[in-house]
């Protein structure tokens, strides 16, 4: 497949997945065979990771609360990043893990019920990793986006009905 | 007070599309693809630069052509995407959209009683602006066999020795079709024999799919004897911001700036800074709404065919001009059926021209949620209707 046509597909299946595969195929121009092998070839790859529902939990309950950790670890040489990535990574709590540059190390994004609940497992799980220096927490108030989209519903469509 | 009005404009009928826009919109939840312009905002770099413009106080006049900064920008984004060559200082004018443009160009060019051949199915405001300019004007009934292109047979048939002007204006609304560089080659000899000045109506240049537009202006000896009209409404999603310009001979362009400093003086200074950044800036923002539109052309062709309605595939432009004329309803009365009984909006063809009876425009610029669910829709209505 060209490079174009599998970028296209990518993008187009990171803005909306729930597309089928036949609608893919027409709007590419292509075989529903072919998005079908790409897709799983990309899949197997793992170009494609998964798919995922945007959901905005605030309006569904009030038990959902993030917070962003900044991590300074002693510094590590040869693999010894990756290592801690993969320690951290285990961590249900932790959603998002992100290698940094700039005053700090890893960027952990981690989700849980309460305030307290996220305050217990940066205190007891992630401080405690031995090369972990220091942490510094910050929860999020209000989440306006995330993934290039904007919680707030898009407003109606403004354009007059019939224009030449 | 009837009798105190202009006759010329008395005799001007509204438009077609004025009269059904007002039915259209009395009706609440209605899909539309009746609209004539993009359907994304414009992008947020380019107004923010408006926004830019306003907090530094740009709230002045310009010159009469345009911002000397913005015709620079023109010049080398034609130049960049055309590779033609136009001089800020005398060959381009800023106007109030494309539409402003059309009718400077009429006014500039023609005399009582000089004949201007257009093409129908075409744009609403050729007609009217020809009128008003004093103009004939002379239609070239464009068919589907064709592809709704323009035959040099047909442009030989059209002129007298009172043609004088062709406006030409491809990618086409409402039918899509393009003309590619060996069509307007064929069309030189016509134009050379005649010697016919062309009004090039390239508002929807950059909306190509499949082909790479071509102007005619580019063909050997058209750039003097060709107006390019251009603008940012279609390309860069900007309809409202009212912003055209044109590009062509100076001494044209000269009396065209005349009567735009009586009548309109400038166009929008704040307009006007936001488009030097769409000019410079603004490619990728193209790219990715093209890339767009192409996703739903294919998908709304598609779904046409699966449909059985049959339509030419359109390679300009966001819109299809299917035919409609197997099911014994004037397009008129097609579309307002489909209006009340299914609410999904389209215009009838016969707003672009007594030719474009038969057939409607559908807009694709339009979310692939709409699309889909006005399928559906008019899936329900082709079958009752049909027998």
């Amino acid at each position: 497949m060209e490079q174009v046509i599998r970028e296209q597909l990518l993008h187009m299946l990171e803005n909306n997945s729930k597309l089928t595969e036949h609608e893919i195929a027409i709007m590419l121009g292509i075989s529903e065979e072919e998005v079908q092998r790409e897709i799983a070839g990309l899949e197997k790859a793992h170009v494609i990771c998964g798919y995922h529902t945007l959901i905005d939990w605030n309006k569904v309950n009030d038990d959902d609360v993030t917070a962003l950790v900044e991590l300074r670890v002693t510094p590590q040489g040869g693999e010894g990043y990756q290592k801690l990535a993969e320690k951290i990574n285990a961590y249900p709590q932790v959603v998002t893990l992100y290698l940094m540059s700039g005053a700090y190390d890893f960027l952990v994004m981690v989700k849980g019920k309460t305030l307290k609940e996220i305050s217990l497992f940066v205190s007891g799980k992630l401080a405690s990793i031995e090369e972990v220096q220091s942490t510094t927490t910050h929860f999020t108030l209000t989440k306006y986006k995330e993934l290039g989209v904007s919680f707030e519903a898009k407003q109606a469509d403004e354009r007059m009905v019939v224009t030449p | 007070m009837r009798e105190k009005l202009s006759q010329k404009v008395l005799n001007l009928k509204s438009s077609g599309i004025r009269a059904f826009f007002d039915m259209a919109n009395e009706i609440p939840d209605v899909i539309s693809l009746g609209v004539g312009e993009p359907d994304f905002d414009t992008p947020w770099h380019i107004r923010e630069a408006g926004i830019q413009a306003l907090q530094s106080g740009k709230t002045f006049y310009t010159s009469n052509a345009g911002l000397q900064e913005l015709r620079a920008a023109i010049s080398s984004y034609t130049k960049r995407k055309t590779g033609l060559t136009y001089n800020p200082e005398n060959q381009i004018i800023v106007t109030v959209g494309g539409s402003e443009a059309i009718d400077l160009a009429l006014r500039a060019l023609l005399n009582a009683g000089d004949e201007v051949i257009y093409l129908e199915p075409g744009f609403v405001s050729y007609y009217p602006c020809i009128k008003l300019a004093d103009g004939v004007p002379v239609p070239i009934r464009l068919t589907e066999e064709n592809r709704f292109r323009l035959k040099p047979e047909q442009l030989e048939a059209a002129v007298t020795p009172k043609s004088k002007v062709l406006i030409l204006s491809y990618p086409n609304n409402p039918t899509g079709a393009v003309m590619e560089k060996e069509d307007l080659e064929a069309l030189l000899p016509v134009i050379q024999k005649h010697d016919l000045i062309v009004i090039s109506d390239e508002i929807y240049g950059e909306l190509t799919y499949g082909v790479k537009h071509c102007s005619i202006a580019g063909l050997p000896g058209m750039e003097q004897r060709t107006i390019i009209i251009n603008g940012f409404s279609k390309s860069f999603a900007m309809t409202g911001w009212r912003l055209g310009y044109a590009l062509g001979n100076h001494e044209i362009i000269e009396q065209m700036v005349k009567i735009h400093q009586f009548a309109v003086m400038c166009a929008p200074t704040i307009s006007q800074y936001a488009a030097i950044e769409a000019m410079e800036q603004g490619d990728g923002d193209i790219e990715a709404m093209r890339e767009s539109y192409d996703q739903r052309r294919k998908f709304l062709y598609h779904e046409l065919q699966r449909l059985g309605l049959p339509c030419f595939e359109p390679q300009g432009a966001f819109y299809m001009f299917p035919n409609i004329r197997e099911f014994g309803l004037s397009s008129g009365e097609f579309a307002l059926k489909l209006l009340k009984e299914e609410k999904v909006a389209v215009v009838p063809g016969d707003s672009f021209g007594e030719c474009g009876e038969g057939f409607v425009r559908i807009s694709y610029a339009a979310s692939l949620q709409n699309l889909k669910e006005a399928v559906n829709r008019i899936f329900r209505f082709l079958s009752r209707y049909r027998t």
